[in-house]
């Protein structure tokens, strides 16, 4: 069974595609008119402590939504891994939020209800949405002047959780209980400053907010899948890639690739500290079974742009292939286990016989060379394709440095064999949807 | 006279806690069906991009902000957000007709006049629109998507909102109180 989020990649530009957005849409404005915010008055008095109708909705929106999206996150039905979070970009979106706190103040509306005043024929709606638009425009013109700030303090997806280093399930909890209280010091505050009993509103209150808390109770004890729970509910399709080893790149089409200069090509590397420091691919970054579940590491791979491409490498592919589908699981697109890993990159790019003589393995994922000294990436089969490294390879048992690079420019021919391989890198473009602020 | 009930006439709305809990539902119905969240102010800028295409499309190619929605064959109004803005004006039109709420009025505080109002609520859009595209989002897009799945530029986007609005009411409360 595929998870939710649907995969709408192949509904784009249909009139499905429009209607699900438009449907989602029409609920929203029609909640929000229904709460009362197309009236200017009921928002503004958010800011004059008379009315916290405001402060009630969205509270009470969010942490129903996060408690719904974290229990079926939970329970197996949506892969959260695919689901937008807005990108932290701290500094720019703390400006940008006191800016719009005064142009509130000032204008009685945020973007989305000014909508619904508009559309309700509220004359101030439509003049706000007129000066939205010029805002936006404004906003447009002028981005370039200080595009350091804008793009400063980028965290990429960074969430409570990861921030404070607890399950999400706890998070939730600490903000059901936030908004409780929340909800309690609005209408105390309405009370004394707009006259309206702190009793009034329906009876369901208690109930509802005992319903919150159990709800996230159960969040708490039940927890978040762990990768291994998520590989196992992985799409079929995910599964069938591993089966047909459209995920196992050659070597040579990773050497290919680090040559396009308009690819972010990364490789990990499974191995422990001694068989990396032995050798390992130019530029490779250390990783382990740990790290592969760790947010940090997840998060950064999911912050990367379209255009990068991650390779997985060990001794052989048993460590890769975990590690990739721990990482699948965990919704990181472009990512490829190494063909054979280091072993039959060292077959194709070999390293002189007298620094890394073969040796018979002993099982799969061991190192199947016997390295002399730790060569780390100073080999030029650890860059093949640089061009500096094409023919550096120094023949055993000269002594002397310079002859040694004359006569391997003679007798290698200057450049490393073109190894055939079967493409298998297809980059795949991220979720579509951004949200409606994308 | 406080703002608390709606004015003689109209239909009283709803109880706050309940229509964010309906809210809540929309949102994560928005989540579970597309992956995204809700939002409005992404949109105005396609229908603002798209406009100004219309008028100067070679600008809108030379200024990297507005080339990225609208440059080249790029077509500013497939996108998801527009989609959802006309959803989201249908959808409160509907609410407002049903409770005969949408009738062509001003709402104002009681101690400015109407082309007062009418003039900060146009100034108040300027400055609203240029905060949202700073910050990537607004109120929807920003606090309340991404505070449901907890991004924290989000909550402290949220924060900063409140906080901006309190620390200049009190200057402005002629337009409210």
């Amino acid at each position: 069974m595929n998870l939710a989020p649907l995969d709408l990649s192949a509904a784009v530009g249909t009139v499905r595609y429009a209607l699900i957005f438009g449907a989602v849409g029409f609920g929203f404005g029609f909640i929000l008119e229904m709460a009362g915010f197309g009236d200017t008055r009921k928002l503004a008095a958010q800011f004059y402590l008379k009315d916290m109708t405001v402060l009630k909705v969205m509270f009470t929106g969010i942490v129903v939504a996060s408690l719904m999206l974290a229990l079926a996150s939970s329970f197996g039905l949506l892969d959260l891994h695919r689901v937008w979070v807005n990108p932290t970009f701290l500094w720019s979106e703390i400006a940008g939020g006191a800016i719009m706190g005064v142009g509130f103040v000032l204008g009685g509306f945020c973007p989305g209800t000014s909508l619904v005043a508009a559309a309700t024929l509220k004359i101030d709606g439509m003049l706000f949405l007129v000066g939205a638009l010029l805002g936006v425009w404004a906003f447009g013109e002028t981005v370039g002047s200080f595009e350091p700030f804008w793009l400063s303090s980028d965290y990429g997806r960074f969430t409570l959780p990861d921030w404070l280093g607890l399950p999400m399930g706890v998070v939730v909890l600490a903000i059901v209980v936030v908004a409780l209280g929340a909800f309690r010091l609005a209408e105390v505050v309405e009370a004394r400053f707009g006259g309206v009993s702190p009793t009034a509103g329906g009876r369901g209150k208690w109930p509802a907010a005992i319903a919150l808390l159990a709800a996230a109770s159960v969040l708490v004890v039940h927890g978040q899948p762990t990768p291994e729970q998520q590989w196992a509910r992985a799409a079929p399709a995910t599964r069938q890639r591993v089966e047909t080893r459209a995920i196992f790149a050659s070597p040579a089409e990773v050497v290919s690739l680090r040559k396009d200069t308009s690819l972010e090509v990364s490789i990990l590397d499974l191995r422990d500290e001694h068989d990396f420091n032995l050798f390992h691919v130019g530029g490779a970054r250390r990783t382990d079974d740990a790290e592969t579940r760790a947010p940090a590491l997840v998060a950064r791979l999911l912050g990367k742009p379209a255009w990068a491409v991650t390779f997985l490498v060990s001794n052989g592919e048993t460590e890769a292939l975990r590690a990739w589908e721990s990482l699948t699981a965990q919704g990181v697109p472009n990512l490829y286990v190494v063909e054979g890993g280091i072993n039959r990159w060292l077959e194709l790019y070999a390293a002189p016989t007298c620094v890394a003589a073969p040796i018979a393995q002993r099982d799969a994922d061991a190192l199947a060379y016997r390295f002399e000294f730790a060569t780390g990436q100073s080999l030029p089969a650890a860059s093949p394709e640089l061009p500096i490294s094409r023919g550096f390879r120094l023949p055993c048992g000269s002594e002397n440095e310079d002859e040694t690079l004359r006569a391997s420019g003679e007798h290698h021919g200057n450049v490393w064999p073109e190894h055939p391989f079967v493409k298998r890198v297809q980059l795949q473009t991220k979720s579509v949807v951004k949200g409606g602020c994308g | 006279m406080t703002t608390q009930s709606a004015p003689a006439g109209d239909k009283p709305y709803m109880d706050p806690y309940l229509a964010g809990a309906l809210l809540g539902v929309v949102l994560f119905l928005s989540f579970f069906l597309t992956g995204g969240g809700l939002g409005a102010s992404g949109a105005l800028s396609h229908v603002q991009t798209g406009a100004l295409d219309w008028v100067a499309p070679k600008h809108v190619d030379r200024v990297a902000y507005f080339a990225e929605i609208a440059g080249g064959a790029r077509n500013p109004w497939k996108s998801t957000g527009v989609y959802m803005l006309i959803g989201t004006l249908l959808g409160a039109l509907a609410s407002g007709l049903y409770n005969r709420r949408a009738r062509l009025e001003t709402r104002k505080g009681p101690r400015i006049s109407v082309k007062a109002r009418w003039a900060f609520a146009l100034l108040g859009g300027v400055i609203m629109g240029y905060g949202a595209r700073m910050a990537r989002g607004c109120t929807s897009g920003q606090a309340l998507s991404g505070g449901a799945v907890l991004s924290v530029g989000s909550w402290a986007f949220m924060f900063s909102v409140f906080a901006g609005g309190y620390a200049v009411a009190w200057l402005f409360r002629k337009l409210w109180t």
